[in-house]
């Protein structure tokens, strides 16, 4: 019994596929996140702060990092779970294998 | 004794106590005692998954310090604390289904079950049960400390009553209705947080004469609080960019969060709870910080910052409402933990005791000594908590550092990469854990680093490394 090396023929090829890809969406959302929230941040907010600008009265860094970077992600979150994650059923892949 | 705010912060303890006695008797017709007290039976759906981890990751942020910090570092606290964020939907979407499907398959209930079936090896598991031990043990203790603190200053009531007050009503909910039970009251807590630091930030915006003035007020006092860079400027890019591993996707690494990962009920709920914890997550942790940095001009010369929200809710809210929004940080105490302890009592009752000691105990037994082993842990915590020694404040400080070093290779990639092995684990377990230790005694921020990264990257290539020069032998070993 092996056990340990599942990868294969111990999972449906598909469901495999699908749970791979997923995963790399995550990575993809978190690298893309990590560039606006690093960008912004830094980017505005190394200015002198005399050349600070303002919106809704926080320094603008800190709006388009934090507060605007919060809502682009979970927009795109909320698309991406929506319309390129698969429904599977966790249980009856046991049947498909030897 | 301030019953005005007290009051309602009673009332939400009891329907607390409602929920876990609820959830107490959905287990007593359970069929399969271990599964359903450790993994609520696998039937999490979406909003309660969504809400226990975002409970479960408001640990690592009273670890950072919290709205105390941001008190007194400014903006650039809150952008550290934003980090947070990737947490909501990272977890979910690298663990994933393929962890759902194989933790199904192989019958998991904990982390280190996992583990054991993944490497089928009896010193991955011994390793990992122990670091879980110790690490979440101290991990644990500090919070018990935290929350009699809260119930101290809010009571005005000693110390130890305090401890007490606040072990028993712990001890009750987790004993009689297990991780249904946590998870359950986690969903309750978390909404309670997503609430009240909102009512908090209004008010607190309010009191301080609308935003504009806020910022021109902390901009005269020290310019730097509305910078990126910290009160003195010492939080630099690369620093601040650490906290991306440690309390944003290094937490994959958690026992307590990836054994959520294993609990919900179908594809629909994991959906879900990607994008209400997302937006929860994110929310929660913008307001909370956003408070803290908020309340400075407001309320000045604050000196330990734990203290920083009961004294701005009770400044800025009616003393009843001040009771209702500072059940917030005090369900987040608790909800941190109740997973502790369920944690650690799994990790002892089935990783170590079902497995190594009597792995045919009668169901009966089982169910003694869970409940036994859970009330037992309660009350060793207490005597620690009474007289907290050095040791486990300092370990406290290692514990999410520690878990996310040893774990998250074998986890990621033993899910990942098939070509992972035992030797490869273990090395990149031990590595992890031993470097973290001696970076942070030694080195504290390498390369203006935290002392999370290079034990982290450092374990990959070990793993990698390993699992490639021993593929042979498990080549061998295997036929």
């Amino acid at each position: 019994m092996v056990l340990s090396n599942y990868g294969g023929e111990f999972l449906k090829k598909d469901t495999m596929k699908i749970a791979n890809r997923e995963a790399l969406i995550g990575v993809g959302l978190v690298v893309f996140h990590f560039i606006w929230w690093f960008a912004f941040a830094y980017g505005l907010g190394s200015k002198d702060i005399s050349e600070y600008t303002y919106i809704i009265g926080l320094p603008a860094w800190f709006f388009y990092s934090c507060v605007v970077g919060f809502i682009v992600i979970a927009v795109l979150v909320t698309i991406v779970v929506k319309k390129f994650f698969v429904v599977i059923s966790f249980d009856d892949e046991e049947k498909e294998t030897e | 004794m301030n019953w005005e705010s007290l009051l309602p912060l009673i009332a939400i303890l009891i329907i607390i106590f409602g929920v876990g006695i609820w959830a107490g008797g959905y287990l007593k017709g359970s069929t399969n005692f271990v599964q359903d007290y450790f993994l609520g039976g696998r039937s999490l759906g979406g909003f309660v998954l969504a809400m226990t981890m975002t409970a479960t990751y408001g640990s690592a942020s009273s670890f950072i310090g919290g709205p105390g910090t941001a008190y007194n570092e400014g903006l650039g606290w809150v952008l550290l604390a934003m980090s947070q964020v990737a947490t909501g939907y990272i977890v979910l979407m690298i663990l994933g289904k393929k962890f759902a499907i194989i933790t199904r398959k192989y019958k998991a209930l904990t982390m280190v079950d996992f583990l054991k079936q993944r490497y089928q090896s009896k010193w991955v598991v011994i390793f990992s049960a122990v670091s879980i031990i110790v690490f979440l043990f101290s991990a644990m203790a500090a919070q018990w400390i935290g929350g009699a603190r809260l119930i101290e200053s809010l009571i005005g009531i000693d110390y130890t009553s305090a401890l007490f007050i606040f072990a028993v009503s712990v001890l009750i909910y987790v004993t009689v209705g297990g991780f249904r039970a946590v998870a359950l009251t986690d969903a309750i807590q978390g909404s309670i947080m997503f609430i009240g630091t909102f009512i908090l930030l209004i008010a607190v915006i309010i009191a301080g004469g609308g935003i504009p003035q806020i910022i021109a007020d902390l901009t005269a006092e020290n310019p730097n609080l509305i910078t990126p860079y910290g009160s003195d400027g010492q939080l630099t890019p690369a620093y601040v960019s650490s906290f991306w591993i440690l309390v944003g996707v290094g937490v994959v690494a958690l026992p307590q969060i990836a054994v959520r990962a294993m609990s919900y009920k179908n594809a629909q709920s994991m959906h879900r709870a990607i994008i209400i914890g997302t937006i929860v997550v994110g929310f929660i942790m913008l307001n909370m910080h956003l408070i803290g940095v908020f309340a400075r001009p407001i309320l000045p010369g604050i000196e330990v910052g734990d203290r920083v929200m009961p004294l701005i809710a009770l400044e800025v809210m009616p003393n009843w409402l001040a009771g209702i929004v500072l059940a917030a940080p005090m369900a987040a105490i608790m909800s941190t933990v109740d997973s502790l302890l369920l944690l650690v009592s799994s990790t002892i009752l089935k990783d170590v005791y079902l497995n190594y000691v009597r792995p045919n105990a009668s169901d009966q037994t089982v169910k003694r000594l869970s409940i036994g082993i859970t009330a037992l842990l309660g009350i060793i915590v207490f005597i620690m908590a009474l007289n907290p020694p050095d040791l486990i404040i300092w370990l406290n400080l290692f514990a999410f550092g520690g878990l996310e070093a040893a774990f998250i290779w074998p986890i990621v990639l033993g899910l990942y990469w098939k070509k992972g092995n035992k030797y490869g684990a273990l090395s990149s377990m031990f590595t992890g854990v031993a470097l973290y230790i001696v970076s942070d005694r030694f080195f504290p921020q390498p390369f203006g680093l935290h002392s999370v990264v290079l034990p982290v990257i450092i374990s990959f290539i070990v793993y990698v490394g390993i699992s490639i020069v021993t593929q042979k032998r498990t080549d061998a070993s295997i036929s």
